[in-house]
């Protein structure tokens, strides 16, 4: 019986020929990354859990980005940074990017990508829920807790029952007016919030092809809004050509086969779907854009690993070109790397630094920033009973501060359109 | 283990994430240090909106102001519990209350591994919706041997799914331990 990406990969991984959704396996772990909030404690329980003897199992394979609480005078947020700052230096850690230092990258999920970590084919844990981001790289990636971690951390290994994998693909050309963003709204109003609890989630078609990565991890970065265990893209030519130019790391391309089993089967065609929005306060509370147009808004608010890489802001700048916004708007880049590329990445001869000053948009250095809510002293944290508009991925109550605050999730381009009118405002008004 | 537990339930609804059972706010406490760890206890399932706080009424708070634990010991959820961040915060903040056993119709993959392999709380599944049945302040009673939940106020019994797999790691305390007994890890 033919097996899909996900299960090729755990297989190989497992050292198996064969395996089956359902199986619990051992698995061998390519890459383990942390961050502030949850390195800490997962050094804790390993230095606690292994004690005298404890031994990293492999310091190459271990990164460590600091990018949650990091840009705040919370002390107990900076006494973490100074737990990673100590550990990376103690057992003189390869790959740790001191925040701080010309190594501080951001975003966790973006700079795995822009370092070459994500490689196809390898298996990537990391203690974040969005790790599965990484699976728009052709590679099995998923979020544990620190003990997982920990026991990662010591062994090289964990344990994870093999998911079984449910397939959705995408016919048709993108239309200008949408994003992957929009494709991953979608899906959240489909199958609702656990409607990949503990399966796999493989996106294809010709319209998801047809992205850039930056755009493909978008989609894969909310399979866990899904409840999925991971989201997987078959690694490309794209996909190629975007690791070989960061890593000489040799890689395995896996494909689905034929006759591979899936859970269920989901089509769309790309035309057919308008511009979405996620209302409070679940990401699956799905609804046109249309439908909730003209609701005014306190804040807007571009960035985290879902919504705040180039790609993102290039839409946005689309939009926001020549024009001024309406309502407080926060970009906040993912990575420092975005942030760089915000003065060289240009439109209509403007860069696109220039372009959000000149709307009067506030631009923030590169952290998770409030897409987590985060101490009280957080960049574009909602606030009181806040009206938020916002490219991240997650609207529940509280989630980006208040727990007053109302949170619509949304596509830069939705959210740029937005900004210009002060309410909510479908993008195809600027774009037609 | 125990082979029954007994404790006052708390009832949650559906889609209850990890920003609502510790908000991101707190995560910045140490879970090492006895003391400061206390304060996980203290906000624990404090970001659920007031009018959902312990079902059906709601408006109930799970740990009273000024104290560090709850009276409550048995979680009655809906379905997709614990969905969200990967934060082990979550479960330890819920033991740290006094939490000894969720019962919920489903969990999301995270949290129920962080459950698990932390040792924090047993997590089981019920085989049928629970959240309409038993109320805030019932009294329950867990029976491991025989996979059931008694409610003792209104004398129902329900079955539960048995633990399955993961049975080994619960009874073991944790994945540590688990690795250990099994002869994977040295003692
Ligand atoms: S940007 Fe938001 S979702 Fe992404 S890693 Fe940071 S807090 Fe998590």
């Amino acid at each position: 019986m033919g097996m899909t990406i996900t299960e090729k990969i755990l297989a190989k991984s497992a050292r198996r020929v064969f395996l089956e959704p359902g199986e619990n396996v051992w698995l061998n772990v390519d890459v383990l990354m942390t961050h502030d909030v949850c390195g800490p404690p997962t050094i804790g329980i390993w230095k606690n859990e292994f004690g005298e003897k404890a031994k990293i199992w492999d310091k190459n394979k271990l990164v460590v980005f600091p990018d949650h609480y990091i840009f705040t005078k919370n002390v107990h947020a900076n006494r973490n940074v100074d737990v990673l700052r100590k550990f990376a230096k103690e057992y003189d850690l390869p790959n740790y990017y001191d925040v701080g230092s010309p190594r501080y990258k951001g975003v966790c999920h973006i700079a795995l990508a822009e370092e070459g970590y994500n490689v196809p084919g390898t298996v990537l844990f990391g203690t974040d829920s969005h790790t599965c981001t990484s699976g728009a790289f052709g590679m099995f990636a998923t979020g544990v807790g620190n003990t997982d971690a920990a026991f990662i951390l010591g062994t090289g290994k964990i344990w994870e029952k093999v998911p079984e994998s449910m397939k959705f693909t995408f016919h048709g050309k993108m239309p200008e007016y949408l994003t992957a963003k929009d494709l991953i709204l979608q899906i959240l109003g489909d199958i609702t919030t656990d409607g990949a609890t503990y399966r796999s989630m493989e996106f294809d078609g010709e319209a998801i092809f047809s992205l850039p990565m930056l755009e493909r991890m978008t989609l894969t970065n909310m399979a866990i809004e899904a409840g999925g265990m991971n989201g997987i893209i078959q690694a490309d030519k794209i996909a190629e050509e975007y690791v070989s130019e960061r890593t000489d790391k040799n890689f395995e391309i896996f494909i689905s086969d034929r006759d591979a089993k899936y859970f269920s089967k989901h089509e769309y065609d790309v035309n057919k779907i308008e511009p979405l929005v996620a209302k409070p306060h679940s990401p699956d509370n799905r609804d046109t854009v249309k439908n909730v147009e003209g609701t005014k808004l306190t804040k807007c608010y571009i960035g985290s690993c879902t919504g705040g890489k180039i790609t993102d802001f290039i839409n946005a700048a689309k939009i926001l070109y020549g024009q001024t916004v309406k309502t407080s708007t926060f970009i906040v880049p993912a990575s420092t790397e975005t942030a760089k590329e915000l003065e060289g990445e240009t439109y209509k001869g403007l860069s696109l630094k220039q372009i959000f000053e000149n709307a009067g948009c506030q631009i923030a250095q590169s952290s998770c920033a409030a897409c987590l809510g985060g101490p009280d002293d957080t960049f574009g944290r909602a606030v009181d009973k806040d009206v938020v508009i916002s490219t991240t991925n997650r609207n529940f109550p509280g989630r980006m501060g208040s727990k007053k605050s109302e949170v619509y999730l949304a596509s830069p381009l939705t959210v740029a359109a937005s900004a210009v009118n002060g309410f909510i405002t479908d993008p195809r008004n600027f774009l037609m | 283990m125990e082979e029954k537990i007994s404790g006052l339930a708390y009832v949650l609804g559906n889609n209850i994430d990890t920003d609502q059972i510790i908000p991101a706010e707190h995560l910045v406490y140490s879970l090492t240090d006895e003391e400061e760890s206390r304060k996980y206890g203290q906000y624990a399932l404090s970001g659920v909106p007031v009018p959902l706080a312990g079902l059906p009424e709601g408006g109930k708070q799970f740990v009273e102001s000024d104290s560090y634990q709850s009276k409550y010991s048995i979680i009655i959820g809906g379905s997709n519990f614990g969905c969200g961040s990967s934060r082990e915060h979550a479960p330890f903040a819920l033991q740290k209350a006094g939490v000894k056993v969720i019962v919920a119709e489903s969990y999301a993959r995270i949290f129920y591994r962080n459950s698990v392999d932390g040792g924090f709380v047993v997590p089981f599944e019920s085989t049928e919706k629970l959240n309409d049945k038993i109320k805030t302040d019932d009294e329950i009673e867990i029976d491991f041997k025989e996979n059931e939940i008694k409610n003792l106020s209104s004398n129902q019994v329900y079955k539960l799914k048995p633990l399955g797999d993961v049975l080994p790691i619960i009874a073991a305390g944790g994945l540590f331990e688990y690795a250990r007994k099994s002869g994977m890890l040295e003692n």
